[in-house]
């Protein structure tokens, strides 16, 4: 029974990859810019464009083009990218890890600030504590993370210069590391000058990121524990003597915490997808920032290789709130 | 010695002024059942949240005192209070469907008052929770207390919150129609379990009801209520054999009758609602008058 909903699992994952790719190959076919065009000088005969064009396979139909790519993937074969020579599955999981890092601690800090300031807007609820977390929740969502990028760059790159406003990693500094997971490789080595000097660069684009998702958490929990917080079992431990911290914290976050996890989960991805544009405003060196690049150069089997990857990972951060899901809800275990 | 509860001259309002209790005065010995009676709206269960200070936040106690065991609610600070509530009360609530976490445990749920905020060790509070389990005929206490509430029954749930309120030996407890929301033939059960409880452990009770029959089943005293005000207050057994209120006897006409079942129900008189109405509305004017 738990295997069949596994693999049932697992072929509709399948089956939303392929579509991913057929549409992403298409597309960027179709799209007007040309890689050959990109790659040779302005007086190129036509003989060299027909021959680049050969070269990579371009001079084939769509489905044909399609198939030989595909035949490749499934074997692990990602093909070349055409503007940096190089593997593109090695290029991909070498930048993976650093947008991996960027997006876990924005979630981490979205899920801090978000649940702090909702248990703390439910607790004080009717008063100017939770007027005023409502205006500053209302804020940050009003204004999108690449904004947030530019007002985070002029208050601490600028004004206060106190964050280093580019880059990963300063490049001054001797990595020892083995792994591209810098910043959680650092915590494991215990090496926390590096760490510091790590997120002295991830700290501010991490916040960018983190600001809308934290008010959307912040919102929707406040408004769910509030309801929660009326029913007769809240009621109960209250007149068992419990403060009205404990009975938010042991009755209700929990219970409340289930219409916001689908939320989060959904609202993660789009965080991941918000890494593409606020990398490129920190020169922050992972896979959105390298996105970029093989969109302006037209580097077809890189844009491939990319996108398919962040739709792997939406597949995967969808699978794992439904299992939290169940794991959180007793009703959903059985059955 | 004094009384387990007394409540002196309580009156509460809501936002717009509206009175909704009025200068309410009741006491209930240790050890004795008080039957708070009326119907919908009268603020019976006002009475009980008020006590147990889990009002919602809309109204707001304007007068009167609250003693439990002589301590003045009214003048401890919020935690010495809240702890105190903890310590000699509890709540057998109306509806066993919503009144237990759906995301814990029973098991927990029976303990964590008896080790959190009495400070029982663990295994003397589990100890206790099964004793108690006995008490109300649980037979396999093992099966309900690692079990989820979706997977009891409604009448197994009131049971476990019987022998949940009575765990802790408060000294007052406060039921809030704990019958209404169970099928027939389990509130007779219900209502000779917390009977036989209450003979057992000696805890006085603030019963609160609409319905006569149980009243007349279960409680020494009663208070009838309508529209926040206490209109008699009497022995139980004096109350149906010689009721003095016009109100307290529209109300006995009303009740439905299993020895007569095809007679018509009939509503509360009209004559004796208007009456009322007027004695309320000038008591209110000369209530204001102090009060602002």
């Amino acid at each position: 029974m738990l295997l069949q909903r596994f693999l049932i699992r697992l072929l509709t994952m399948l089956i939303t990859l392929f579509g991913v790719a057929i549409v992403v190959f298409v597309v960027i076919r179709v799209a007007p810019g040309d890689p050959i065009a990109m790659m040779l000088p302005p007086g190129a005969t036509d003989d060299d464009i027909a021959r680049l064009r050969a070269l990579y396979g371009l001079d084939k139909t769509i489905v044909q083009q399609f198939f030989i790519w595909l035949s490749g993937v499934v074997r692990g074969d990602f093909g070349t990218s055409i503007s940096l020579r190089q593997d593109v599955l090695g290029l991909v999981f070498n930048r993976l890890p650093a947008t991996l890092e960027l997006a876990i601690v924005a979630l981490i800090m979205a899920v801090a600030i978000g649940g702090t300031t909702a248990v703390l807007g439910a607790r004080e609820r009717g008063t100017a504590v939770e007027a005023g977390i409502d205006i500053a929740s209302g804020a940050a969502l009003s204004i999108p993370d690449f904004l947030w990028g530019l007002v985070l760059i002029l208050l601490f790159g600028v004004l206060v210069p106190i964050f280093d406003i580019s880059g990963r990693v300063s490049p001054q500094l001797d990595l020892p590391f083995a792994t591209q997971f810098y910043f959680f490789e650092s915590l494991l080595r215990l090496r926390f000058d590096l760490t510091w000097d790590l997120l002295k660069h991830m700290l501010m684009p991490a916040v960018a990121l983190a600001l809308p998702l934290a008010a959307i958490i912040s919102q929707l929990l406040k408004q769910s524990l509030k309801e929660v917080l009326d029913l007769d079992y809240v009621v109960l431990a209250r007149v068992k003597g419990f403060s009205e911290t404990q009975v938010i914290l042991r009755e209700a976050l929990k219970n409340a915490a289930l219409p916001t996890l689908t939320l989060v989960g959904v609202q993660f991805t789009f965080l991941i997808g918000g890494t593409v544009i606020v990398e490129r405003l920190f020169s922050y060196e992972g896979l959105g920032n390298m996105a970029i690049d093989a969109v302006i150069n037209r580097d077809l089997p890189l844009i491939q290789g990319i996108v398919l990857v962040f739709a792997l990972l939406f597949v995967l951060i969808n699978l794992v709130v439904d299992m939290m899901y169940a794991l959180l809800n007793p009703r959903l275990r059985h059955g | 010695m004094s009384a387990c509860l007394d409540i002196a001259n309580l009156s509460a309002v809501l936002p717009n002024g509206q009175r909704v209790l009025r200068s309410v005065s009741l006491a209930v010995q240790p050890g004795e059942v008080r039957a708070l009676v009326g119907e919908s709206g009268a603020g019976k269960t006002m009475i009980g949240k008020a006590v147990l200070g889990v009002l919602p936040s809309s109204v707001r106690l304007v007068e009167g005192d609250m003693l439990l065991e002589g301590e003045d609610l009214g003048r401890l600070q919020p935690k010495a209070r809240r702890t105190l509530i903890g310590a000699r009360t509890a709540l057998i609530p109306q509806d066993p469907l919503t009144a237990l976490n759906p995301s814990r445990r029973i098991g927990p749920q029976m303990t964590d008052r008896l080790v959190r905020i009495l400070g029982w060790s663990g295994e003397k509070a589990d100890r206790r929770t099964r004793q108690l389990l006995d008490e109300v005929q649980i037979r396999d206490p093992e099966r309900v207390l690692k079990s989820y509430p979706h997977e009891l029954s409604g009448g197994m749930r009131q049971r476990v919150l019987i022998a949940a309120a009575f765990a802790a030996e408060p000294r007052l407890i406060v039921a809030d129609e704990p019958t209404t929301a169970l099928d027939v033939t389990v509130q007779k059960q219900i209502l000779r379990l917390i009977a036989a409880l209450q003979r057992e452990h000696g805890t006085a009770i603030l019963f609160v009801t609409h319905d006569l029959g149980v009243v007349a089943k279960i409680s020494q005293k009663v208070s009838v209520l309508y529209a926040g005000k206490v209109v008699e207050e009497a022995d139980t057994a004096a109350l149906f054999a010689a009721p003095q209120h016009a109100y307290t006897r529209a109300l006995m006409a009303a009740t439905p009758r299993y020895t007569d079942p095809f007679a018509s129900l009939k509503p509360v008189d009209g004559a004796v609602l208007a009456g009322l109405a007027a004695e309320i509305a000038a008591a209110d004017l000369a209530w204001r008058r102090p009060h602002g």
